[in-house]
């Protein structure tokens, strides 16, 4: 076959490109983020794995429905959810290339992931109160340890938000800024899907067993 | 000084911490005082620091990075090899009584920096190397996708080798053996600073790992020159895609697991404990579901290498390239389905066992189709059997052994009886050293003139080969024997006087080796004396089959003045073949990333942040925590990191080709 290919090719190959360009910066930057995202991603699956495995040793120690307060977790949820939503407003305004709506959505974003933060910090400093610290079992080691990996994305992220929002005042909404406040957008519902997992199989499953 | 202050500025760093009453250490330490100390004034005296910093340090040419990659593999296997001769020259020693001469305390560190090293601080770096060098030139790009990231996971790399290397000479490293399994690896059992220098050696390093192989990815993905289907892909490319979708896939997994030991030793949770519900068997599992994709990561790029080796010196393009494909990505997939044959023993069952000793054994099967692609790839080819093709065969014949014990090793009773065993030993050096280390070799003899112009002496090439595949029969047929007859891997006294003569044949192997790597630095030595002579300015120089030997050698910045257009597999043949006339006008100017201190400085920082970790010294982590965000923050707000090479540069560059070519065509 390769012999067939060959001889019709024959006719005066062409063995480089005449008439290149540079190449557009940036433009594998969405595939790299996203291969980051899953190397990320492996991360969690390890920390869920871990909860999987050693969730239900307490150690004589108190179990989820001693300490989880659903109707704390639904608010914070909540929280995270509408930061997301927000965000894709600000991606949205983005598009039209509405600099100021796009900074008064981010800033929303911003702050309903510090009240999904303060809420969570509250929860914890409301545990540790109670004596179930992340010593006190390997449950709770393993709880806090997925919980707060997932905060610690957050706070990342609020990091990366305000840098970004300060780059996009100074230099507007350019080309490379664009490219970067579509990464943290996927970033931010990253973490939106990990919660939700984190939701479902910490939270609401905890409470069942 | 009120001690409590003297606390909170050192944390647990005392002079305590230096080895002063241990001889070998001092002896150690004098040694690489006075060669670093030659070396940096010897770099001060020529006025090269400038010269590095810009053009080396700083640089985001991947040929560069792969070189430095290079270099610091081999730096680090001089380390990771002098810990290989103690070993084997206490355990022929320690015998009738005898203690031999290291203390427990020092032999323990011993065989763990010497896994350590030579998994992720000798075989990582030359793989990544070489890949970091090869695989743009293969495809046909100018650079890597991420230049400046490519940069900062060498230095990260680097970090990690210094935080491991400083272990020598500033308190200890881990007595926990290379994977430093808990409880043995938990704060109560090994209190001291070992098992930190391990954990943040490790994750330094690791971070530098997992992007440099996002990166990779990414470049073999978007930058393929222009008809370069997947399947019209190099085969080391293919395999250096599926070793870094290994890499992606993977290192995050060492990355928790550690950060999971970490706070079990630095906050106190109970993941691996033996009390409060922890369970160490649940660190051996998740160390293995990254540790087997690991060896594939290694030795996947080697098979690249003996495919474009086997099909170069055979004259002939390589027997089933499609199956060759389709082989390596059923291993990929495979090596994670086989992790819990580390750890047999553990009492998972005879259902999980099976599952687990069948899938193991199912995997040689796409190795076996290899090796017969290799063989059927020979098969009446016109050999040449140049340094590369030697090691090639040394490997098809010492590898087949090591896969074979392989297989008996994946039957779990078996497996019950040589758990630890050095039979277990045995197996694994003969795989790495066999398949990963003498594909290395055949990778360095054959791109070395690529990189740098000019060939390696063959005589001292041929010599370093014959000490070393000897000197590898000699140092392990004997433990296979030893294992089968019983003998436990990391034994530091035996009392068993029948059984010395075998360690006494094994340590005269290391030996031989020894005097293979002498040789082989001999090697470096006269060939960089003889480079006039073996000189290759053809940019060819073994009648090759792909693209990087159609640039000239050492290739320019951007590799290609054009990007080149591929119709086959075997891209650079077909060229030759079809009369490819090199273009002589036309050139435009080319645009490239720029050079960038940032990444040697982020690395530094995280360096930092580790050694004040291992220590205790909370101040100096968090200050060199904030300097790592601000400095990547700050690094964000430069927008410009790119230039074009002015065409009249690439006309002056290519011109000079030319005429080195036309003179080379009269000679």
């Amino acid at each position: 076959m390769s012999v067939a290919t060959i001889t019709t090719q024959d006719s005066e190959p062409v063995f480089h490109v005449v008439d290149e360009h540079d190449h557009p910066e940036g433009a594998s930057t969405m595939l790299g983020f996203w291969i980051y995202l899953m190397s990320d991603c492996l991360i969690f699956a390890m920390l869920f794995a871990t909860y999987g495995v050693l969730g239900g040793n307490y150690a004589a120690g108190p179990a989820p429905k001693d300490l989880f307060d659903l109707k704390l977790v639904a608010l914070n949820t909540t929280m995270l959810l509408l930061s997301s939503i927000t965000y894709g407003f600000a991606m949205l305004t983005m598009e039209k290339s509405k600099i100021g709506q796009t900074q008064l959505w981010l800033a929303i974003t911003g702050l309903f992931g510090l009240a999904f933060l303060g809420i969570e910090l509250t929860e914890f400093a409301h545990m540790i109160h109670e004596g179930a610290t992340p010593q006190r079992s390997a449950f709770l080691s393993s709880f806090f340890t997925l919980v707060g990996t997932h905060g610690l994305h957050v706070t990342f992220g609020l990091v990366w938000l305000v840098t970004l929002m300060v780059q996009t005042a100074r230099f507007g909404l350019t080309e490379a800024n664009r490219r970067r406040l579509m990464c943290l957008s996927m970033f931010w519902h990253f973490l939106d899907v990990v919660w939700i997992g984190v939701f479902t199989f910490v939270y609401l499953l905890g409470m069942l067993r | 000084m009120n001690p409590d202050l003297v606390k909170m500025i050192f944390g647990r760093l005392n002079l305590e911490a230096l080895p002063i009453h241990e001889p070998i250490l001092v002896g150690t330490f004098a040694v690489v005082a006075t060669g670093g100390l030659a070396l940096f004034a010897l770099v001060t005296y020529f006025r090269l620091w400038g010269y590095l910093w810009r053009e080396w340090f700083t640089t985001v040419d991947h040929k560069r990075i792969g070189i430095m990659y290079m270099i610091l593999g081999i730096v680090m296997l001089l380390r990771g090899f002098a810990d290989a001769l103690m070993m084997r020259m206490q355990q022929a020693i320690a015998f009738n009584g005898s203690d031999g001469y290291l203390p427990a305390h020092h032999y323990d560190q011993v065989f763990t920096a010497h896994g350590v090293i030579m998994i992720f601080f000798v075989a990582m770096p030359l793989v990544t190397g070489l890949m970091n060098y090869v695989v743009p030139l293969q495809i046909g790009a100018r650079d890597v996708s991420f230049p400046f990231l490519n940069n900062f996971s060498f230095w990260m790399t680097v970090g990690g080798a210094v935080l491991v290397m400083m272990s020598l000479f500033v308190g200890e490293f881990a007595r926990t053996g290379w994977l430093a399994y808990p409880p043995l690896s938990n704060i109560g059992y090994s209190p001291d600073v070992g098992v930190d220098y391990y954990i943040w050696g490790l994750q330094v390093a690791g971070v530098g790992t997992t992007l440099s192989g996002i990166n990779l990815v990414c470049t073999i993905v978007k930058l393929r020159a222009p008809g370069m289907t997947m399947m019209k892909m190099p085969v080391f490319t293919w395999t250096s895609l599926c070793t870094n979708v290994l890499i992606v896939a993977s290192f995050p997994v060492l990355t928790a697991v550690l950060a999971l030991l970490s706070l079990d030793r630095y906050v106190g949770t109970n993941f691996f404990t033996n009390d409060f519900g922890g369970n160490p068997m649940m660190y051996v599992n998740l160390i293995w579901i990254w540790g087997h994709p690991e060896v594939y990561i290694l030795v996947l790029p080697a098979f690249g290498i003996f495919s474009e080796v086997t099909a170069t010196f055979s004259g002939k393009r390589l027997f089933g390239y499609t199956s060759m494909v389709y082989a390596t990505v059923v291993i990929t997939i495979l090596s994670y389905l086989v992790w819990l044959h580390h750890f047999f023993t553990m009492g998972s069952g005879a259902s999980v066992n099976s599952f687990f000793g069948i899938t193991t054994m199912i995997i040689s099967i796409p190795t076996g189709a290899k090796m017969f692609n290799w063989l059927f790839t020979m098969y009446r080819g016109r050999i040449r059997f140049e340094l590369p093709m030697m090691w090639t065969v040394a490997f098809m014949l010492t590898f087949v052994i090591g896969g074979m014990t392989g297989v008996l090793l994946a039957v779990p009773p078996a497996d019950f009886v040589l758990h630890n065993s050095l039979f277990l030993i045995a197996h694994f050096h003969n795989v790495i050293i066999g398949g990963v280390l003498f594909g290395l070799f055949a990778g360095i003899n054959y791109w070395f003139p690529k990189a740098f112009g000019f060939r390696l002496d063959p005589f001292w090439g041929k010599l370093s080969f014959w000490f070393w595949v000897s000197g590898f029969y000699f140092a392990f047929m004997p433990l296979y024997v030893l294992g089968l007859m019983g003998v436990t891997r990391r034994l530091r006294v035996f009392d068993d006087p029948s059984l010395q003569i075998w360690f006494v044949i094994a340590a005269f192997g290391a030996f031989l080796i020894l005097l293979g790597i002498g040789a082989m630095l001999v090697q470096f030595a006269v060939s960089i004396l003889r480079r006039e002579q073996l000189k290759d300015t053809t940019g060819d120089p073994w009648n090759a089959r792909t693209l990087e030997w159609a640039t000239s050698s050492p290739p320019p910045d951007y590799n290609f003045a054009f990007t080149p257009v591929v119709y086959d597999n075997d891209a650079w043949w077909d060229m030759k073949r079809r009369g490819y006339k090199r273009p002589l006008t036309g050139f435009k100017p080319i645009h490239m990333p720029s050079n960038t201190g940032t990444g040697i400085i982020l690395a530094g920082f995280a360096t930092v942040m580790g050694f004040a970790l291992i220590w205790y010294i909370w101040w100096l982590a968090a200050v060199s925590f904030v300097a790592l965000l601000a400095v990547a923050i700050g690094h964000t707000f430069n927008y410009h990191r790119d230039f074009h090479i002015p065409a009249d540069e690439v006309v002056r560059t290519e011109d000079a080709r030319t005429r080195v070519l036309a003179a080379g065509a009269q000679t």
